[in-house]
């Protein structure tokens, strides 16, 4: 605060979000002029240095764009590769690929859920903060995420940029036995992944609603992880190859991560909300008793209970991976031979924090000319910007540090990703 | 620095990166809260809101230079870090990011944003190393979860950690794995990669990619004549060293006389 025009707070990198940035808040005359997310995580280039690589090469170099989302890079690369060589990969290679993001999703999730969200609600600075009063709490979701990691490390090879996955499917795919203990520890923390939602269903919340468009994958048979059309709340229904004809990045000065809208120039959400919205029905049942008993539903608004709908993904994703494991008979292949050819292809899967689009342009020995990748947090920046316009609106009076709290706990609503450099807070509020 | 009988100060800063480096310390779920317990976090904003200054008696730094307001950043770390540890490929090297040391950024800014002059990036991705003293540099793409417990337990217990500088292949040996480049003729940088990860890829039936860098040793010119006998040629010898220790020596000019213009061949 500095004289009696203007109130400027200055509040180093907002803490519990992948990445770095700022945010400020300009209010005039006692009334709010606007509300910018600056991201300030430097620009790495991925979608320039990717020119001239080998078509063999994106799942490794694009998983680095996030460590917390490895998985949702090398899939939605090796679908768009794969697109463009006309290739389809199904089958237990599919399943196998899943199981992959079923494990990325639970240690995401959970690490989330557990480690930067939870302590929001109940007041405390992070987990470590609330194991000196909650340790059990605390013990039991790091043994629900280290399962979500064993998954990823059995089957990638480590949990953080797995080495195991290429274009076609794997290197090598896991025996019955090697999936052995990860589906025991899966049964063991099941309880825990219920428990989870009981207890952040639980939590005080906020009563708001927000209209945002929720875009989320579709498909028929299954709550969609990887593969079908991309579908929103207001009926789009579209092929991935058509995605960049209904959405559109743009770039704005405050930041160094692109903004995405609609063709129409309207915001939209991507994420577990919008997932959650538009695959109610492919949830698996006790995820979605799960969540009739805790009170959300498909038509549920509030970004605040977007923990509880990560719960209830969790609990899904655990009930998934038991059945995929259960269902597995090792393929004969470990992948399926992929030609490069001149072409373009599209690949879209859902990360923990949302849909990420891939498009790579292949020359006819395989060499990419061009890139474009769309991450989730960059799609999701318009609306977590709408949703501080209308918290700090309704809450002008608090003083400074308050609504800090406010801020940040709405903009960890979203589990945005910043490192996609693309990536995130300062805050500063400007009472002039 | 740390009074008798208090916890050592610990602090976790991130520079251009992706976050993985540190979380590997967020995923040792087993020895998590041992460690919370045993330091005092003062800094890590992926894992706490809560922030002491400094000094820190350890300080772990992810990420690359990229900026200019890096530079002054770095320099303020170092002044308030008794030991300053450097963790992951990023750090040591310069990362994935350092792609761009061997290109013209600014077409490189023109590729991926529509108004260039937003955008305030140097032209290269550095090491911390190359900016203020370091005092150990572990490897890695991400690093190794036991090897940074090693390093941040023989700290605390005042001994000197154990980090080999020997390569992938010694682990390979221990690891009992065939050689993926002898008997499957698969391209693999063990030979000239820093050991640490337990010779992962190897064990998957994949060639070692090099994502721990150079070995102490490293010498790529003697493992070309193997490459090329499994059917890599220059352009792609120069593109498998020239990933995520791009800008590591011997990598950066083992990989530049294969490629020696731009990295990428011209579309
Ligand atoms: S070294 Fe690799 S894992 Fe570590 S921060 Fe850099 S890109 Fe991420
Ligand atoms: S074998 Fe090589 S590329 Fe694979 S994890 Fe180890 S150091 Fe990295």
């Amino acid at each position: 605060m500095s004289d009696d025009t203007t109130r400027t707070i200055k509040v180093e990198a907002l803490a519990r979000v992948e990445g770095e940035g700022a945010m400020h808040v300009e209010i005039r005359d006692g009334a709010l002029v606007g509300v910018e997310l600056q991201i300030y995580e430097p620009p790495r280039f991925f979608e320039a240095f990717l020119r001239g690589r080998r078509h063999t090469e994106p799942p490794d170099i694009t998983a680095r764009i996030c460590g917390i989302c490895p998985v949702a890079y090398q899939m939605s690369a090796c679908e768009a590769i794969e697109d463009a060589c006309g290739v389809v990969v199904d089958g237990p290679l599919r399943a196998l690929r899943r199981l992959l993001y079923c494990g990325e999703w639970i240690e995401s999730h959970t690490l989330h859920v557990y480690m930067l969200h939870a302590p929001d609600f109940l007041g405390y600075h992070g987990a470590i903060e609330m194991a000196a009063d909650h340790r059990e709490r605390v013990e039991q979701g790091l043994a629900l995420k280290k399962v979500g990691n064993q998954i990823v490390e059995v089957l990638g090879g480590r949990a953080i940029h797995p080495l195991n996955v290429r274009v076609g499917g794997f290197y090598r795919v896991p025996t019955r036995r090697e999936l052995q203990p990860v589906l025991d520890g899966l049964l063991r923390v099941r309880e825990i992944a219920e428990g989870t939602v009981r207890w952040v269903g639980a939590f005080d919340m906020p009563d708001l609603t927000y209209d945002h468009e929720l875009v989320a994958l579709s498909r028929p048979d299954e709550y969609a992880v990887v593969g079908g059309n991309v579908v929103s709340s207001s009926g789009l229904d579209i092929p991935v190859s058509a995605f960049l004809d209904e959405f559109a990045e743009e770039h704005v000065a405050r930041s160094n991560a692109l903004h995405a809208y609609r063709s129409d120039g309207t915001r939209y959400l991507v994420g577990p909300m919008a997932r959650f919205a538009l695959g109610y029905d492919r949830l698996s049942e006790s995820a979605r008793a799960a969540a009739v008993e805790v009170g959300v539903g498909p038509d549920d608004r509030n970004p605040f209970r977007s923990i509880v709908v990560r719960a209830v993904e969790v609990l899904h994703a655990v009930d998934e991976a038991i059945g995929l494991i259960e269902a597995y008979e090792p393929p004969d292949q470990p992948a399926v031979p992929v030609e490069p050819r001149a072409g373009v292809g599209h690949g879209v899967s859902e990360a923990p924090r949302g849909l990420l689009y891939h498009r790579y342009t292949l020359d006819d020995e395989g060499f990419i000319t061009d890139a474009v990748i769309v991450p989730p947090t960059s799609q999701n920046q318009p609306s977590i910007e709408a949703d501080l316009f209308r918290l700090v609106e309704q809450n002008l009076d608090l003083d400074d540090d308050a609504l800090r709290h406010v801020c940040e706990q709405s903009i960890r609503n979203h589990d945005p990703c910043i490192s996609c450099a693309t990536h995130f807070l300062d805050l500063t509020v400007d009472r002039g | 620095m740390t009074a008798p009988g208090a916890k050592p100060r610990l602090a976790v800063w991130k520079f251009s990166s992706c976050d993985g480096c540190q979380l590997t310390l967020l995923d040792r779920e087993d020895e998590l809260l041992a460690v919370a317990d045993a330091v005092d976090i003062g800094y890590f904003l992926e894992a706490t809101s809560a922030q002491v200054e400094g000094p820190y008696d350890v300080s772990l730094v992810e990420g690359s230079i990229t900026t200019p307001h890096d530079v002054e950043r770095i320099q303020e770390v170092r002044a308030a870090s008794k030991v300053l540890i450097t963790i992951g490929a990023c750090a040591t090297a310069g990362g994935i990011q350092g792609l761009r040391n061997f290109a013209d950024v600014d077409e490189f800014v023109s590729v991926v944003y529509a108004s260039p002059s937003f955008i305030d990036t140097l032209a290269t991705s550095t090491a911390i190393a190359d900016h203020v003293p370091v005092d150990l540099e572990l490897r890695g793409c991400p690093i190794d979860g036991r090897q940074l417990l090693e390093v941040v337990g023989a700290l605390l217990a005042g001994r000197k950690p154990v980090v080999s500088g020997q390569s992938v292949c010694v682990e390979c040996k221990a690891a009992g794995n065939v050689c993926v480049l002898v008997a499957h003729g698969t391209p693999c940088l063990g030979p000239v990669t820093h050991a640490g990860c337990g010779a992962l890829c190897p064990s998957y039936h994949r060639g070692c990619y090099g994502c721990f860098g150079p070995s102490e040793s490293s010498m790529p010119e003697s493992l070309a004549p193997a490459l090329a006998a499994v059917g890599m040629d220059e352009s792609d010898q120069g593109r498998f060293l020239r990933t995520f220790n791009a800008w590591a020596e011997p990598f950066r000019s083992a990989s530049t006389v294969r490629l020696p213009d731009p990295h990428r061949r011209q579309p």
